[in-house]
């Protein structure tokens, strides 16, 4: 690799005038600025879903609260879900892969920056076409009507019958809209990594962040499609009298579970392995090991991969499946712990033996691991069938899969946001308020959703908007209320820290963390054009290489 | 050094002292979760029975009358017995990786004396993958065929001829109950005889639904199963204590999913025939109410409700036949007292807002006489 491009001079052209500046992003195909584009898009969105959360659960801080009307209330609960899975998680992602790909493939944008910009606005635009709902959503009837059908949105409820107005359509219109744009962002990421690596990075001396990002691309593309087929499915039933899902002729509500979920259970694992990949990166540089059995970690990916696209049918064990059918849910819902518990104890192995630097992405990294675990074997319990009879559809459910999006991928997330941030914005965070994020987000967190999974063993089904006093389910609401406030001053603390580093924080350096993937060889933030030259590696971690001449990972790979 | 050593490809950082460093740190790592697996899996499995146990003691029905740790039909109770099983094999691996996780970041926190040299890299090692590959394996064998036991249990569970067949019918947002053999018709409160070991007398649900999705779930007596247009589905439940046992619609359905309540009233065989033989009874209809009978036969209350013996044979709202037989109204969204049922006559949604039925706009006499019509209805 030549040295040219470990440290380039920071640009110096004079700044431009706003408008200029504002052209020049809305028109950016460069991978960097639509991947910053994707991330603010989704922190935007990350605010609006974490209010719907906070007026959910105020409204259920104590038993028939009247702080909103049960019609607000499913709103909220419909937009929270729909708002946090396609407009939060899934841009942030996207964000990530889109910046971080090229950069440690070695490559100068990805394969289709045309497609990308196209993609990065096909999300923006559904994402406002979901919202725009509040204030059209029932057009000339009158008031606005945003979504209320859940965000799985079940048949019969959503055809024409049970759900009148056009807030449907918009939720519908609007996951047609953002899918074909995340299709389009994983032909791209598809594209890029097969295509676009530098010399010497053969797939086996890729690092483990595009591999993870490879496989999510590829189970987006598995994955949405159907969704997508189903949203067309449903309009052709609401305007085209067509009787998919129309039971009253004869259409299957069961059909529509079939389409969703077999989106909706790898759409999990398009959420959770780049999550995985932030983890992949982040734990060996801060223990200052490689990580451990990268082949096994690539392979067990894959597994999880192949092993997602099959166990769809473990949200539907409630609905009278055959008994076989159950049976051969439960084992392949089981079989996917296998692989993921690979990946703990390889994280667990590459910790072990280091001298862990416990900065703040360290620290998110840490605490996903303890909650990952937890938000696993509490998915073993869902995953065995008859214990899901119980479990299904009640607040453990709740309780297990918020462990998984906010214990497991919101906090690496966070860590990844605190990583890179000196890469992408050339400025250091504050790391005081970053530790005052953690330990607040990591209060709140814990208080809400350990919490939440009592008042579903004591029989509390989801989305209901009041419940009765007298089950034994207050005391533990309003454990898990309390919770949310801490979160939220956490995420404020985020942003204030996000937004006052930019501005005001140290200047960072190419390389703050003594790191040894590519992307930290150029500048922070990186030039347009991210390499001068574009670099040869010859090991999964070029860098080290470079710093460490006379031992170098080559040798041993 | 060689990368094809047994335990995969390890070295030093310091090329003089990486072979016996590195292969030192690998077989401690070897020995350690060993020897940690083996000794806690014996010791927790034992503790965290007794937790889990522990935790449903202090649930008593009365304070948690929907808890799934306090069965009293078979298919909960084999349930139950599963999730002891479950929460005690996850518990034990929570306890093994969570205090192999707590000792790594105590025990490899960078120190303050540390010299900035680099730890000593390790890269993999084949044994102790192929280790946690194989034995989570053997724990999903296990624990699926564990699961797959309890499937077939109460799923492919035979049909006595004796019984008690009820066809449940969801409705936005109460629960319609008929009992095909015996003749009644009723809604929101379930009654069905305690089944007892001498004389097992189990009660099968046939599930239907005349519109959205619904979940029958009373967590005491089943898990739940849903009700799903142009789909019917079938569960049973044999209760061995009678009783009240509550639950509710555990499937989103609209607006009032959440007051979409459920009783079950677990009867003596004794109480059970008495009062089906009571609901099988047409309408008791009395002279001293024929003002408020005749205001309800002639607005749009006979669309929707049913009631024996009458004019009334309305099927989209539950039947008021013996309406007063009953402790609540709304699908026990409400006590059943001659106050809630005024109010809920005269406006449902000061009751329960997004129910689908509609206020009539009657007038405060006209109210007072439906009121007292319906009151008559045992």
């Amino acid at each position: 690799m030549s040295t040219e491009s470990i440290a380039l001079p920071r640009s110096a052209a004079p700044p431009r005038p706003f408008v200029d500046q504002l052209h020049q992003w809305v028109t950016t195909v460069d991978h960097k600025r639509l991947g910053i584009l994707y991330i603010l898009f989704a922190l935007l969105f990350l605010l609006v879903g974490g209010v719907e959360a906070t007026i959910i659960r105020i409204q259920l801080i104590r038993p028939l609260n009247n702080f909103v009307s049960p019609q607000v209330f499913n709103r909220m609960f419909t937009m929270h879900g729909t708002t946090m899975i396609f407009f939060v998680v899934m841009p942030v992602m996207f964000g990530f892969a889109n910046y971080l790909v090229p950069l440690m493939i070695g490559a100068r944008d990805m394969a289709f920056p045309r497609l990308n910009a196209f993609s990065f606005w096909m999300t923006a635009f559904g994402g406002l076409l979901l919202y725009f709902s509040f204030v059209g959503g029932d057009g000339l009837y009158g008031a606005g009507n945003a979504p209320d059908v859940g965000w799985f949105a079940y048949a019969p409820l959503t055809s024409k019958t049970f759900s009148r107005g056009h807030s449907t359509d918009f939720w519908i219109l609007s996951l047609l809209v953002s899918g074909f744009g995340s299709i389009g962002t994983a032909i791209n990421i598809i594209a890029t990594i097969l295509c676009m690596r530098c010399r010497g990075m053969t797939l086996g001396k890729m690092p483990l962040l595009p591999w993870l990002n490879l496989t999510m691309a590829g189970l987006v593309v598995l994955a949405v499609s159907p969704l997508t087929a189903a949203q067309l499915m449903l309009l052709v039933d609401r305007y085209l009298g067509g009787h998919f899902f129309d039971t009253q002729a004869g259409g299957s509500a069961v059909m529509w579970m079939h389409f969703f979920w077999v989106f909706g259970h790898p759409e999990v694992y398009v959420l959770v392995i780049p999550a995985f990949a932030f983890a992949s990166e982040i734990i060996p540089v801060f223990s200052r090991k490689a990580i451990f059995g990268y082949p096994v970690m690539v392979a067990a990916t894959m597994c999880i991969g192949f092993i997602g696209m099959s166990v769809w049918a473990h949200h539907m064990f409630t609905l009278g499946m055959s008994s076989s059918a159950n049976t051969f849910f439960v084992l392949s819902t089981m079989a996917i712990a296998v692989p993921t518990g690979i990946k703990i104890f390889n994280w667990l192995a590459t910790m072990w033996g280091g001298q862990i630097d416990f900065k703040t992405p360290m620290l998110f990294c840490a605490a996903f691991l303890f909650q990952f675990l937890i938000a696993g074997l509490t998915g073993i319990m869902l995953g065995s069938a008859p214990f899901n009879w119980q479990l299904g559809n009640s607040y453990f459910v709740i309780a297990h899969f918020h462990y998984v999006i906010v214990g497991g991928i919101l906090f690496t997330l966070f860590g990844a946001f605190y990583y890179w941030f000196p890469k992408m914005s050339g400025k250091m965070y504050n790391e005081t308020f970053g530790k005052l994020h953690f330990w607040l987000f990591f209060i709140g967190f814990h208080l809400t959703f350990d919490f939440m999974h009592v008042p579903g063993i004591l029989g509390m089904p989801r989305r209901i908007y009041t419940y009765e006093p007298g089950r034994g389910w207050d005391i533990w609401n309003l454990i898990v209320t309390i919770g949310v406030f801490f979160q939220a001053a956490g995420v404020l603390v985020f942003i204030g820290n996000l937004l006052w580093s930019y501005l005001r924080g140290a200047l960072a350096e190419s390389d703050p963390w003594d790191a040894w993937t590519l992307e930290w060889s150029t500048a922070s933030p990186p030039p347009s054009y991210n390499f001068a030259d574009i670099p040869e590696v010859k090991s999964r971690r070029p860098l080290w290489d470079l710093k460490h001449p006379e031992d170098p990972d080559w040798q041993y790979e | 050094m060689q990368s094809s050593s047994i335990d995969g490809a390890f070295r030093g950082d310091d090329t003089s002292a990486g072979t016996s460093v590195g292969e030192r740190r690998s077989n401690a790592l070897i020995g350690v979760t060993r020897s940690n697996h083996a000794n806690l899996v014996k010791a927790f499995v034992t503790l965290c029975a007794t937790a889990a146990t522990a935790f449903t003691e202090p649930a008593h029905p009365s304070m948690n009358p929907t808890n799934i740790f306090a069965p009293v039909s078979t298919p909960a109770q084999s349930i139950f017995d599963l999730s002891i099983f479950v929460l005690a094999v996850t518990a034990a691996i929570f306890i093994v990786v969570f205090s192999l996780l707590a000792y790594a970041i105590v025990k490899f926190k960078k120190r303050k004396t540390n010299d900035g040299r680099e730890p000593t890299q390790v890269y993999g090692s084949t044994q102790l993958e192929l280790a946690w590959t194989v034995i989570p394996i053997l724990i999903v064998v296990v624990l699926f065929l564990a699961a797959a036991r309890v499937i077939a249990s109460i799923q492919n569970a035979g049909q006595p001829s004796n019984a008690i067949q009820v066809t449940v019918v969801g409705h936005q947002f109460w629960w319609e109950y008929r009992y095909p053999s015996l003749k009644v018709v009723t809604a929101n409160e379930l009654h069905i005889p305690v089944s007892d070991l001498a004389h097992p007398t189990p009660t099968f649900l046939t599930l239907l639904s005349a519109d959205t999705d619904h979940s029958f779930w009373v967590p005491r007596l089943a898990g739940k199963t849903d009700l799903i247009p142009n789909h019917p589905n079938s569960m049973w439940m044999d209760p061995h204590e009678t009783g009240l046992y509550l639950g509710q619609c555990a499937q989103y359905c609209g607006t009032q999913h959440a007051k979409m309540l459920l009783r079950v009233y677990v009867q003596t065989r004794d109480e059970f025939d008495r009062w089906i033989q009571e609901q099988s009874r047409p309408a008791h209809v009395s002279d001293t109410v024929s003002e408020g009978q005749k205001i309800f036969e002639q607005t749009a209350c006979i669309n929707c409700h049913a009631v024996g013996g009458t004019a009334a044979n309305g099927r989209f709202g539950p039947d008021l036949t013996h309406l007063m037989s009953r402790d609540t109204i709304a699908s026990g969204a409400a006590p059943n007292t001659p106050v809630n049922l005024r109010r809920w006559i005269q406006d449902p949604s000061l009751i329960k807002p997004g129910s689908k039925m509609p206020a009539m706009g009657l007038t405060d006499p006209e109210l007072n006489a439906v009121t007292s019509y319906l009151e008559t209805l045992r």
